[in-house]
């Protein structure tokens, strides 16, 4: 039984939000804003090479400027500062190489940490990092995913470039492919990519005695304490990392930094707190990317359009090093590239590859956007190639709604879905047939500027994860959350959550959850989050976990909550607790409602403890872990249509309309707002941003004058709705949406761009599709066409 | 050298350094932490404030081009505990979400409704063009702007 059935009073209404009170006043607790006696500054020293043997690191002229505390190189701590962990080696071979938290003799790509120095203050720090003399010898940069497989190429690594490859197969792929009316093959080039929180990373360390309290910018305060227990063998009970209020993550904070390993063992060996705060520039070079795969894709059909398989080769470019979940990223894409679809064999193999870049991990949508892309954009060109409608096409492959709960053919269980409900009001919204209707007539007029529509109906996995499905992928922990509720004697309610929000709004999310679960006013609860030494257990912030997972704890907390609050109720009504029913925050007497008691008396009562029943603990605080049986999986129908000026190749998003399906909804503001987030993070990927080297392995987009993260004049205004297909597999009925926008937005801008152009010949415009690529596009298609 | 700066209505003399930028200067010497810093080449605009009346950011103005001037940060919006309308807005749009752009988002809008009281959903855009925000995709914001400058808003759901 939960109380939501009885009393809806919180869950789905649009409450704004209790975080922002401190947010829309400057009362925030960044990190970087956090000041203590005697804290001394870091400033790293990073490679200016992509490749190169370090050779003499003079840091003499650093240790004696003004407010110099100390100064080190890699060699300095080498035999304390370990390696930073790879919690995912996917498979059993895979060649996990050491990585230093500040490089010893090798440096494997531009902004490795070389030497550090320690100063009064950020200038003087800064300072004397300019002193600090470190000579390389240059070696090659290996630059290029499929020149680093090639026999002879340079080695990243002593063991080679190639760190793994792992291979998903289900179904007769060479039955799906012999005698196929259709087989259509692309390459697609997913860019690297650069999470760009607002907030740059910034760590506080400080030494009491043998313990520690690290407080950072982090998505992941108790992965983090766990991490760095383990990489310096301080132990885990000296440890406390807290997550102060952090903007925003996308997956970049979702990391075991050099940086905060680096921060400990400083406060350690000087005895004083230390700081460090990022500069943008530096993180761009720094900070984990994201994305950065060549899918080579083939597909083969039915002359009516029915998929019957996929193959999907995948090369990964995992950058210089294995971080945090590295290798994981692009099999959470291994589940995904069959979308929504139904077909008889599917491939998956992804090799990942190590190059002199900075390392690659977890960006917003991890894995799934760069699967949806594939497949929407093929299921485009498929449509193309048969001459049917992209929509009609997808309805005659996808999983009908009666068909759930449906097993596909990557072997998940999809347990609710409508995707015709979805795609139905995305169609009347966008109004599918009057565009199509102008996209002929301006085809037909020649007119310079085309109008394209793009279509995504996607699906992500979300809520990760059931920690089975997890160990059987070789991830090495699990995917639980824990939740605890504290009733206080005045009724008030703390919850404890080891979700760990960055600006996805917990505080006012679960706070209604529990109003309903517990029947207290909205405003009575308080949400403590991102401190391990409050909330001492926690997988934390990321995969569009946190209400899945997350908020079924809190569900199943308060479902103790109030067992206990039963036994006790009866006890002060002098009834059997069978007699007892809940409303409205009450334990009343079965058909004598006025008979009862509110779960704030009973915390009262037990508070006191004057009267409970012999055996009967003298406290209603609860807590949960919530392992979950299978992921979650939101859907929805994006549409987008694009002018596209021939002659300029510039593009311009006329409209877009989503509508999402992420189950019950909590707090329709939030989610609304993570709609809109996540198609402009999308978008930004489609047609903005890019994370470019040069030829000798420098990126070019280290600041924010290169790359090009769009503001309100770049954007268009989104036009969303929502489909509700509640979860079937926890108590809210909630799916997750986090990514939701990210992952569907991308392939529908490319493909509304495409979509204006194919009568060029352009079947595939690369990302970003700036003004210069789509022009260049449309010029070589033209080409080949005269050539015919 | 030695300067004295009006900040949120308090007086400040302080002995800066020539090079310290205003940012630094709020954050770490006057301990006014509400304005944070995004960026270092002037692009995301999340440590606006007001200087004499006119946004700037304040990563792009050194501490003592600030002498004799009088400074506004997000701390020092808010009058006699009621919210500035942009604060108020911000928060009825659901304005943002990890709120790290947001003081400079809002002290930039102060200065855009300054000019032009009753900007169109354009003008709001190309307005806060030099503000970036990586959560919200703009929708919210632009519709916050709007409501402060007491328009309904035409962006629809």
């Amino acid at each position: 039984m939960t109380a939501i059935d009885e009393t809806p009073a919180e869950v789905g209404k649009a409450r704004t939000r209790k975080e922002d009170a401190r947010l829309i006043t400057g009362q925030t607790n960044w990190t970087d804003n956090i000041t203590l006696p005697g804290l001394v500054h870091v400033s790293f020293i990073r490679s200016p090479y992509a490749h190169a043997r370090i050779t003499a690191v003079d840091l003499s002229a650093a240790r004696s400027a003004p407010g110099v505390f100390a100064a080190y190189s890699g060699a300095d701590f080498a035999a304390e500062q370990g390696s930073l962990p790879c919690a995912w080696p996917v498979t059993e071979d895979i060649v996990i190489p050491d990585h230093p938290p500040m490089a010893v003799d090798t440096v494997r790509y531009g902004g490795e940490i070389v030497a550090c120095v320690v100063a009064r203050d950020r200038y003087a720090a800064a300072d004397a990092a300019e002193l600090v003399d470190v000579s390389y010898e240059a070696l090659e940069p290996v630059l290029d995913m499929e020149e680093a497989l090639a026999p002879g190429a340079v080695k990243v690594h002593e063991a080679g470039n190639k760190s793994f490859t792992w291979e998903l197969a289900n179904g007769d792929m060479d039955a799906a492919f012999r005698d196929a009316p259709v087989v259509i093959e692309r390459t697609y080039r997913q860019q690297r990519l650069i999470p760009s929180a607002m907030e740059p990373r910034a760590v506080v360390c400080a030494p009491l005695g043998d313990e520690y309290t690290m407080w950072t910018s982090t998505q992941i305060p108790h992965v983090l304490k766990v991490m760095l227990a383990l990489v310096t063998g301080i132990p885990e009970h000296k440890l406390r990392v807290v997550a102060p209020d952090v903007g925003g993550g996308f997956g970049s904070k979702l990391q075991v930094t050099g940086e905060e390993v680096l921060a400990l063992l400083l406060a350690r060996k000087l005895g004083r707190p230390v700081k460090w705060t990022e500069t943008r520039s530096e993180g761009n070079v720094a900070v984990h990317h994201g994305r950065d795969q060549i899918q080579k894709l083939r597909l083969a059909a039915d002359a009516d359009g029915r998929i019957r398989g996929l193959d999907v080769h995948l090369l990964a470019d995992m950058g210089a090093y294995l971080m945090l979940v590295t290798p994981g990223v692009p099999l959470l894409g291994a589940f995904m590239f069959n979308a929504i679809y139904k077909m008889d064999a599917y491939r998956f193999n992804c090799t990942g590859v190590f190059t002199t870049k900075t390392p690659t991990d977890a960006y917003r949508g991890a894995g799934r956007p760069e699967a949806t892309y594939a497949i929407e954009h093929l299921m485009d060109d498929l449509a193309a190639h048969l001459g049917v409608d992209p929509l009609e096409l997808r309805e005659r492959n996808w999983i009908k709604h009666e068909e759930f709960p449906y097993t596909t053919i990557a072997g998940l269980t999809y347990d609710s879905g409508n995707y015709e409900a979805a795609t139905a009001a995305a169609k009347e919204m966008f109004g599918y047939e009057g565009l199509r209707k102008e996209q002929a007539d301006r085809v037909s007029a020649g007119s310079p500027v085309r109008l394209g529509i793009g279509i995504s109906t996607f699906t992500e996995m979300c809520g990760l994860a059931p920690s089975r499905v997890l160990g059987s992928l070789r991830y090495a922990a699990g995917g639980w959350e824990h939740a605890a509720i504290r009733m206080m004697p005045t009724g008030k309610v703390e919850v404890v959550t080891g979700s760990s929000a960055h600006g996805q709004g917990h505080e006012t999310a679960w706070s209604q959850i529990v109003a309903d679960q517990l029947g207290v006013p909205f405003e009575d609860v308080r949400v403590l989050h991102g401190d391990t030494a409050i909330s001492h257990k926690g997988m934390d912030t990321y995969g569009s976990r946190s209400l899945v997972v997350g908020g079924t704890a809190v569900v199943n907390a308060c479902e103790k909550v109030r067992q206990k609050a039963r036994v006790i109720a009866a006890a002060m009504l002098e009834v059997s607790a069978d007699d007892l029913e809940w409303a409205d925050g009450r334990w009343s007497v079965r058909g004598d409602p006025d008979q009862g008691k509110s779960i704030g008396e009973i915390a009262f009562a037990s508070f006191a403890a004057h009267a409970l029943p012999d055996g009967v603990e003298p406290s209603l605080d609860s807590d949960a872990t919530y392992d979950p049986d299978n992921f979650s999986f939101p859907h929805g129908t994006h549409l987008c249509a694009v002018d596209v000026d021939t002659e300029t190749g510039q593009v311009h998003i006329r409209s877009y309309v989503a509508v999402d399906d992420v189950g019950v909804v909590v707090n329709p503001l939030i989610v609304e707002g993570q709609v809109h987030g996540g198609i402009a993070q999308g978008i930004a990927q489609a047609l903005y941003e890019e994370a470019a080297y040069d030829s000798s392995g420098n990126l070019v987009t280290a600041s924010l004058a290169d790359y090009l993260i769009p503001s309100a004049a770049d954007l268009p205004t989104f036009i969303t709705s929502r489909t509700t297909t509640p979860s079937t597999l926890n108590p809210l009925g909630v799916k997750g949406v986090g990514e939701a926008g990210t992952i569907a937005s991308t392939p529908a801008v490319v493909n509304a761009i495409v979509d204006a152009l194919r009568p060029f010949g352009v079947s595939d415009v690369e990302m970003p599709c700036t003004p210069e690529r789509v022009w260049r596009a449309i010029q070589s298609a033209r080409a080949e066409g005269d050539a015919q | 050298m030695r300067i004295s700066v009006m900040i949120d209505g308090v007086r400040y003399e302080d002995d800066v350094e020539a090079r310290l930028l205003l940012v630094h200067y709020l954050r770490e010497q006057a301990g006014r932490t509400g304005t944070p810093i995004g960026c270092d080449t002037s692009n995301c605009g999340a440590c606006t404030v007001l200087l004499n009346g006119r946004s700037v950011k304040s990563c792009s103005v050194l501490a003592v081009q600030a002498d004799g001037g009088e400074v506004t940060t997000i701390q020092g919006l808010a009058s006699n505990g009621e919210l500035h309308p942009l604060q108020q807005a911000f928060h009825e749009e659901h304005a943002l979400q990890c709120g790290y752009c947001t003081p400079g988002m809002i002290m930039a809008a102060v200065d855009l409704l300054q000019d032009n009281p009753r900007p169109s959903e354009e003008q709001v855009r190309d307005g806060l063009e030099g503000n970036l925000c990586r959560c919200t995709g703009y929708q919210n914001i632009v519709r916050a702007v709007l409501r402060a400058a007491g328009q309904q808003t035409e962006v629809s759901a």
